[in-house]
């Protein structure tokens, strides 16, 4: 922890860790879902969003949380009571357990695990557990249509993701979240410091990759086959309503912005600005002040993120679920593994 | 003989068996699928049951009626200005273009024929609400793809034909403007400047669909190949429309038929597509809007000067007579039966509406699809269900 | 039949939605922001049936040509001074009862242009809903308050008679 003027006892430090993990998954949340689905999504079909609730329609979120929580706590009588109620707890589980790993600062990280990278991509996985239970036990034809696509769907899409963070953690030579940001921070490109090497410019096949297997993983459209509303009503969700419904809600939007945190590390840079410009090498030599003004530029690049994947999400039409899988497996996963071998032959080459 | 694909094929025999299996044993495999009737997908209230066999539908079935309105029994005890009203609602998208294969059959029968301003007025508003219609389609395409965008631009510039139409006649969506014998009121100062306007704004629009829509690779995998109807199929199922046109025959009510009205003006072409799949089916409705727009522009420049209604009674008594008379409509072929025995009223009216012909091929067309297809098919083939139930 | 975009469609449609952004961004959006502002129905709008009590003389038509049966008239014959001194009383329908129940209404505007008197007027007021739905029976005065939003008729098209 930072080198603080008082001793903050270890229950002090959890409960800050807690508040911090809740600060670092909820407000991305609200601001993606402000910024991005009401106001961006309305600007680009004409119309200006809500605009009554709050100055510009700023507190309609809050509107929101409180009609769905007010709302009655269904469950259909077929269902599977306490499978059906954990469900989107366990999505929701599998942001907060993401987010453990995404370091906002040189020292305002919750767990410096050195094999970061593993530990997310095997956690991202939790939330595949979450919607098939959600789609199985609802006892209903839509939720279980809804629920066995997103089953294939999912899995199909985190081999390309794992094969896109096998480029950079070659390039990087580290599992370690807070090493990877440091290398692309201290790096140079063809001795050309000035930008650093984010991994984005060398790794870009790997980025795109990335960024289309994380529109998989949030099921946003294109690939928005599980939930489908036009066929599915609401796929795995359709059974839901009220505060449960507020669950799968925030834990899409927590989601898209922690994978956007990850990328961000993997690919941006992190929290950093490239460590030339100031004249530090090691990560010993950043100021305290980073840790502050980290979660900031974290915060940006996090919103450029999300940005491009909500800009796809409201511009195209879905993909079909066998073309869908036909594009995973044909011609993401061939590409990634390329890329992968491409990077490690530049890696023990050069 | 009918050219069916591979799969529809091997489908159909699956279905045989399936079929005989489930008459002998109970049934313990298939998933049957209820779409609607309260669905987003599909226009209204229709109910389509789905056998299933995991994702592939093995059988299909539409069942109509959750909207019937019995606009054939109500035509009965009303007269001939009251049943235009009702008939406004039977295709509330293009409203306009309901009342005129009724008004011209009630004219066919007291032997009059609406003078030429009347007449081109009549087509003007007619191809207007064909654009009302389909550009609404075009945005509703999107959404049945999971594209939220391009319904809220295909709202925004429909608003332009409905204040023109407004402007008009009165009425948004029910404009109630035909009357036996021309038009109820003639047009409002400065009328064709603003349709010219509205005219170029509609061509961006069409631009904007194709730019974001029809030329996106998502929505053409999504769209070719699926739902092929070869063109003796459709024409043995009925199908009218673009869904005729985009199975490569070349039947088009306007040129085809000769009606007291003034698309023969107009210099304007019929679109038709070889493929018979759906993306040729909204493909061939985006150039018709198109099309649409240009035969709107050559009529405003044609509209002759005099009056709008030719000398009729107070009080119309159709003479005795039926007459039959169908118009190429937004949605396919509409037409009127009307049977009248000289009183104020019809004494039976039959419509003809297009989209109950429409989804008569659904069984057919959806054998050995997948389930995102159903939706593909259903919104290519474009129905209303006021126009399927009446 | 059209050809193979030389942009993938893909990013032209990434284009057009960015395009819109834009557009909004710098010029508004396309809607109003009711009920805060209001658009202007034009003239010719079906709002509202005014009526204009002097000139009906209860002959009954429009409650016998509206496809619903949404009018109710009720009315008596009475006696009236003579028009000149030293004449007979004439005979006049007086109306009694004039209510038009918009819930039943199909604004269809069959009875503004049958009736023979000009004692009907569409208007363009559409913004008279009420919690109670009986409270949609607009009566004789309701509805002689609803002539003051009658506008004039518009001008017509070159080329058009006048009637």
């Amino acid at each position: 922890m930072i080198q603080l003027a008082i001793e903050i006892p270890y229950w002090g430090q959890s409960l800050l860790r807690v508040l911090g993990g809740l600060v670092a998954v909820l407000l991305p949340a609200g601001t993606i879902v402000y910024l991005f689905l009401f106001k961006m999504m309305s600007f680009m079909q004409s119309r200006l969003g809500p605009m009554e609730a709050g100055p510009y329609g700023s507190l309609q979120l809050v509107a929101e949380v409180g009609k769905w929580m007010q709302k009655e706590d269904l469950a259909p009588d077929a269902a599977d009571k306490h499978i059906f109620k954990m469900a989107p707890l366990v999505v929701l589980l599998s942001t907060f357990l993401l987010v453990v790993i995404v370091p906002f600062g040189p020292d305002a990280y919750f767990t410096n695990f050195s094999v970061g990278v593993f530990f997310g991509l095997a956690v991202a996985s939790v939330s595949v557990l979450g919607i098939l239970i959600a789609g199985w036990a609802s006892a209903s034809k839509y939720s279980l249509l809804g629920g066995l696509r997103a089953a294939g769907q999912l899995i199909a899409y985190e081999l390309p993701m794992v094969l896109a963070t096998l480029g950079v953690v070659i390039q990087a030579g580290s599992m370690n979240l807070q090493d990877i940001t440091v290398v692309q921070n201290t790096g140079a490109i063809f001795g050309f410091s000035g930008l650093g090497n984010p991994f984005i410019i060398t790794q870009f096949v790997g980025f795109v990759i990335f960024m289309i297997a994380v529109q998989a993983e949030l099921t946003q459209a294109p690939f928005d086959m599980p939930i489908a509303e036009s066929e599915l009503v609401s796929g795995y969700m359709t059974e839901y309503s009220g505060f449960r419904f507020l669950i799968f809600f925030i834990a899409e939007f927590a989601t898209a912005g922690v994978f956007a945190f990850i990328a961000s590390v993997l690919f941006l840079g992190g929290w950093g600005i490239p460590f030339s410009w100031f004249g530090w090498d090691t990560i010993d030599d950043v100021p305290d002040w980073m840790n502050l003004v980290g979660p900031l530029i974290m915060f940006g690049k996090m919103l450029f993120l999300t940005f491009i994947i909500m800009w796809v999400r409201f511009s195209f039409p879905r993909f079909r679920e066998d073309q869908l899988q036909t594009f995973a497996w044909k011609v993401l996963i061939p590409i990634a593994l390329l890329n992968t071998a491409i990077t490690a032959i530049f890696k023990v080459a050069l | 003989m009918t050219v069916l694909s591979d799969r529809q094929q091997l489908s159909y025999i699956a279905s045989q068996a399936a079929d005989a299996r489930l008459n002998v044993e109970l049934e313990t495999e298939g998933m049957t699928l209820n779409i609607g009737p309260q669905h987003p997908a599909t226009h209204g209230t229709l109910r389509i049951i789905c056998r299933l066999d995991g994702e592939q539908v093995v059988w299909a079935e539409p069942s109509a009626g959750y909207m019937h309105r019995g606009y054939e029994k109500l035509t009965e005890v009303r007269t001939f200005p009251q049943v235009t009203t009702l008939v406004n609602r039977i295709d509330w998208l293009g409203s306009f273009a309901n009342e005129v294969p009724f008004i011209l059959a009630a004219e066919k029968l007291m032997e009059i024929e609406a003078p030429p301003r009347a007449q081109v007025i009549r087509t003007i508003l007619f191809e207007l609400s064909r654009i009302a219609n389909v550009s609404l389609f075009l945005g509703d395409l999107g959404v049945q793809m999971g594209a939220i965008t391009p319904v809220f631009i295909a709202f925004r510039d429909r608003e332009y034909v409905l204040n023109l139409i407004e402007s008009a006649t009165g009425g948004r969506f029910h404009p109630n403007f035909d009357r036996i014998g021309g038009l109820k009121d003639d047009l409002p100062a400065g009328w064709i400047d603003e349709t010219r306007q509205v005219m170029v704004k509609l061509r961006e629009f069409c631009d904007i669909i194709e730019d974001l829509l029809f030329g996106n690779e998502i929505f053409q995998s999504r769209m070719r190949g699926i739902g092929i109807i070869p063109a003796d199929i459709a024409k043995d199922y009925g199908l009218s429309g673009a869904n005729l046109r985009a199975s490569g025959v070349d039947y088009d009510l306007r040129r085809d038929q000769q009606l007291p009205m003034a698309w023969d003006k107009a210099d304007w072409k019929v679109w038709t597509h070889p493929d018979g799949d759906s993306f040729a089916r909204c493909w061939i409705r985006l150039q018709e809007t198109r099309e649409s727009c240009k035969i709107v522009e050559q009529l405003l420049d044609q509209i002759p000067a005099g009056p709008i209604m030719t000398k009729v009674p107070r009080i119309i008594k159709v003479p005795e007579g039926e007459a039959w008379v169908s118009t190429e409509n937004p949605l396919g072929e509409m037409g009127y039966y009307v049977v009248s025995k000289g009183d104020l009223g019809p004494f039976r009216v039959k419509i003809r509406s297009a989209s109950f012909n429409n989804i008569s091929i659904v069984p057919w067309a959806l054998k050995g699809v997948y389930v995102p297809d159903i939706i593909t098919i259903l919104a290519s083939l474009y129905f209303i269900l006021g126009d399927i139930d009446r | 039949m059209p050809d193979k975009p030389k942009v993938p469609g893909l990013f032209k449609g990434l284009g057009v939605t960015l395009g819109i952004l834009k557009d909004t961004v710098v010029d508004g959006a396309n809607t109003v922001q009711y009920p805060h502002e209001k658009e202007a129905p034009p003239i010719r709008a079906r709002g509202v049936i005014a009526l204009h009590e002097d000139n009906c003389t209860a002959c009954m038509l429009c409650a016998r040509s509206c496809p619903d049966w949404c009018i109710y008239i009720e009315g008596h014959k009475q006696l009236a001074p003579p028009r000149r001194a030293g004449g007979k009383p004439r005979q006049v329908n007086h109306l009694d009862r004039f209510d038009i129940d918009y819930a039943l209404c199909m604004y269809c505007g069959i009875c503004v242009e049958v009736c023979p008197f000009d004692a009907l007027f569409w208007s363009p007021e559409y913004e008279y809903s009420e919690p109670k739905i009986a409270d949609l029976l607009h009566d004789k005065e309701k509805l002689g308050e609803w002539m003051e939003t009658v506008p004039e008729a518009p001008a017509l098209e070159a080329g058009a008679q006048k009637k």
